[in-house]
């Protein structure tokens, strides 16, 4: 078994989400190399050479590679695949933009968001928001797939000693231009690595009151914030913070659910965290029956005293 | 210029499946079916594009069983013109679907494809980046808008860190997130015209193309139940269990 993973970094350094990735690879099996794609991205391959696990990093610096945009990645991945029997990124948004048109190339099957792998062959992913988990075992040459960060445990980002190799560079493809992008700034931790995370709904009534009760809460737990698809519709929060089946999945240590009343689509999102605490006026909200603690009272009550009483 | 829609059929995003006692599948008999919530609002944008001057024909496409009709005509008392059924009782995955969609690309010539960025009963999310790969078009995926002048489109999109804006020529293919835009309800006059407007049948042999799957389920089980833990009486209590008992904080 030979296989590929493509790293996402910032050009600096290597993102959480691909030492989850790398350790989906490590339960494949084989020999592992890591793909650095960018511009200017030298430290990023360095610090990918230190993973554990991985044998070679290769690097791919060219300009038209710093948006990553799925274009030109694709490309390169495609003329890079040959040896590989296996392709894996992160199930992140950029993972979920690259792969399927990495697959498509190849002319094979996508299995997206594994969460177990059961031989080389055969995976399990969920469907319908996490109702079901299919196995799933594909015939094609080459398997692509995007892995569910939260279904594997990340390996360490040190200890190893991966050689650097460095690919040339594909054509420009021209397709699309990066016009701007505006990333939320935050000092809190990223929602996909937290270790708690404190979510707000509709049952907050206003942007305001989630800025004015979260935040204090968030920053006694050293959290970071999240919440519900009606909350970020209703402009609460930027569309980032959405926890569920068409938002980001969770699975922190703590998941405090306040004001979100446990929709099956947010459920999705965060059912696999560790603790769940629910605080919501409604005995019958379904977030309830998920919830390890449950606090039927009023939020704007609660939420407060909770802040208060950690001290 | 023509927009093509791709519209699955898909089960209702309100109920709750259930997995069958063999292990085969989801139970989908008798439960409700509707148009995947995404490609809803991917033909509420188009509609709008053609409201707006920009199109001038919005064609609905939807590959599946002979009851994907239903689906078309829901898209068709929305605003589509006309319906594309390519019909099939297989089980078509996104690789197939987007093999289909590029023959009917092909054939029709669109400026833009608008589908839904993820069905939500195989939550795969492939089917629109595929498409653009098999045509060597630009994508934009996650749309949270998007703009059409002078042959370009500019598309906002949802990243997790934030938003892109990307420009590309056209053809392109374009996949809707939620906050796109709202699909309006069809009204009933609109339902009535509905079934009035072109609804053509292929068949992927028709098409030429290869449905085969190229994944085999091999079992469909229950998550992992997850059970309702205990009420607190307050938040005295709830610091307590999350300090003692959880040992989470
Ligand atoms: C295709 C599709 C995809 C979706 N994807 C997602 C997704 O990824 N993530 C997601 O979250 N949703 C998603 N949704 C939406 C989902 O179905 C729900 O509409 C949404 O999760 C509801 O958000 P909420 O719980 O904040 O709001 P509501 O359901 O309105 O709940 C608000 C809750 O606040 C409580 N409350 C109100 N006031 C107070 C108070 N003063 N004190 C305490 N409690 C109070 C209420 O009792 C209620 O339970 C999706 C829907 C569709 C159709
Ligand atoms: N059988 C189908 N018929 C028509 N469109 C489809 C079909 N399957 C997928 N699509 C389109 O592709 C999008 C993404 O689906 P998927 O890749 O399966 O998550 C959907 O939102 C639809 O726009």
């Amino acid at each position: 078994m030979s296989i590929l993973v493509i790293a996402e970094h910032d050009n600096a350094s290597i993102k959480a989400g691909t030492l989850n990735t790398l350790a989906a690879a490590q339960a494949i099996g084989g020999d592992i190399d890591l793909l650095v794609v960018g511009s200017g991205c030298g430290a990023a391959a360095e610090a990918g050479a230190k993973i554990a696990g991985v044998s070679k990093v290769r690097v791919a610096d060219a300009a038209h590679y710093a948006d990553g945009g799925a274009e030109n990645v694709a490309a390169l991945v495609v003329a890079n695949a040959g040896g590989y029997t296996h392709i894996l990124a992160a199930a992140s948004t950029f993972g979920k933009n690259v792969m399927p048109r990495v697959a498509a190339q190849l002319d094979v099957a996508q299995i997206s968001e594994i969460v177990t792998v059961v031989s080389a062959d055969t995976f399990r992913r969920p469907i319908y928001a996490g109702n079901a988990i299919a196995t799933v075992q594909s015939a094609d040459p080459v398997k692509v797939i995007t892995v569910r960060t939260t279904g594997f445990d990340p390996v360490a980002e040190t200890g190893g000693s991966g050689s650097v190799e460095a690919l040339d560079a594909g054509a420009d493809t021209g397709l699309t231009k990066l016009v701007n992008r505006e990333l939320t700034k935050s000092e809190r931790p990223e929602l996909g690595a937290a270790g708690i995370i404190v979510s707000g709904g509709r049952g907050l009534g206003n942007g305001e009151n989630y800025h004015s009760l979260l935040e204090p809460l968030a920053d006694k737990l050293n959290a970071a914030l999240g919440a519900s698809r009606a909350a970020v519709d209703a402009g609460y929060v930027p569309n980032d913070y959405q926890v569920g089946q068409t938002g980001k999945i969770v699975a922190p240590q703590l998941y405090v659910a306040i004001g979100i009343s446990g929709a099956i689509q947010h459920l999705a999102g965060m059912k696999d965290s560790k603790v769940i605490v629910a605080i919501n006026k409604d005995e019958e909200a379904p977030i309830f029956q998920v919830a390890d603690y449950g606090l039927v009272a009023d939020l704007f009550d609660a939420v407060p005293a909770l802040t208060a009483a950690l001290g | 210029m023509k927009i093509l829609v791709p519209v699955k059929r898909v089960v209702d995003y309100n109920v709750k499946v259930r997995v069958k006692a063999d292990n085969s599948g989801v139970d989908i008999a008798n439960v409700k079916m509707s148009m995947n919530p995404f490609d809803e609002i991917a033909v509420e944008e188009a509609v709008r594009l053609k409201e707006a001057g920009v199109a001038t024909e919005v064609i609905a496409v939807s590959c599946g069983v002979a009851q994907c009709q239903e689906t078309l005509r829901t898209a068709m008392a929305i605003g589509a013109d006309r319906g594309i059924l390519v019909q099939t009782d297989e089980e078509l995955q996104p690789l197939a679907v987007a093999k289909l969609l590029k023959t009917l690309v092909e054939k029709e010539g669109p400026q833009l494809v608008i589908l839904g960025k993820q069905a939500i009963d195989d939550d795969a999310n492939q089917t629109g980046q595929m498409l653009a790969a098999l045509l060597n078009l630009p994508q934009a995926t996650f749309a949270s808008k998007v703009a059409i002048a002078d042959g370009k489109a500019t598309v906002t999109r949802e990243i997790d860190g934030g938003l892109e804006t990307l420009s590309m020529s056209l053809p392109a293919i374009v996949t809707t997130d939620l906050r796109l835009n709202e699909p309006r309800y069809a009204t009933l006059p609109n339902i009535m015209k509905a079934k009035k407007k072109p609804l053509e049948t292929v068949t992927p042999a028709d098409l030429g193309v290869d449905v085969a799957p190229r994944l085999k389920t091999l079992k469909v089980e229950e998550p992992p139940k997850r059970s309702a833990g205990v009420k607190v009486a307050d938040v005295a209590e709830l610091v307590a269990k999350l300090k003692n008992e959880a040992k989470v904080i």
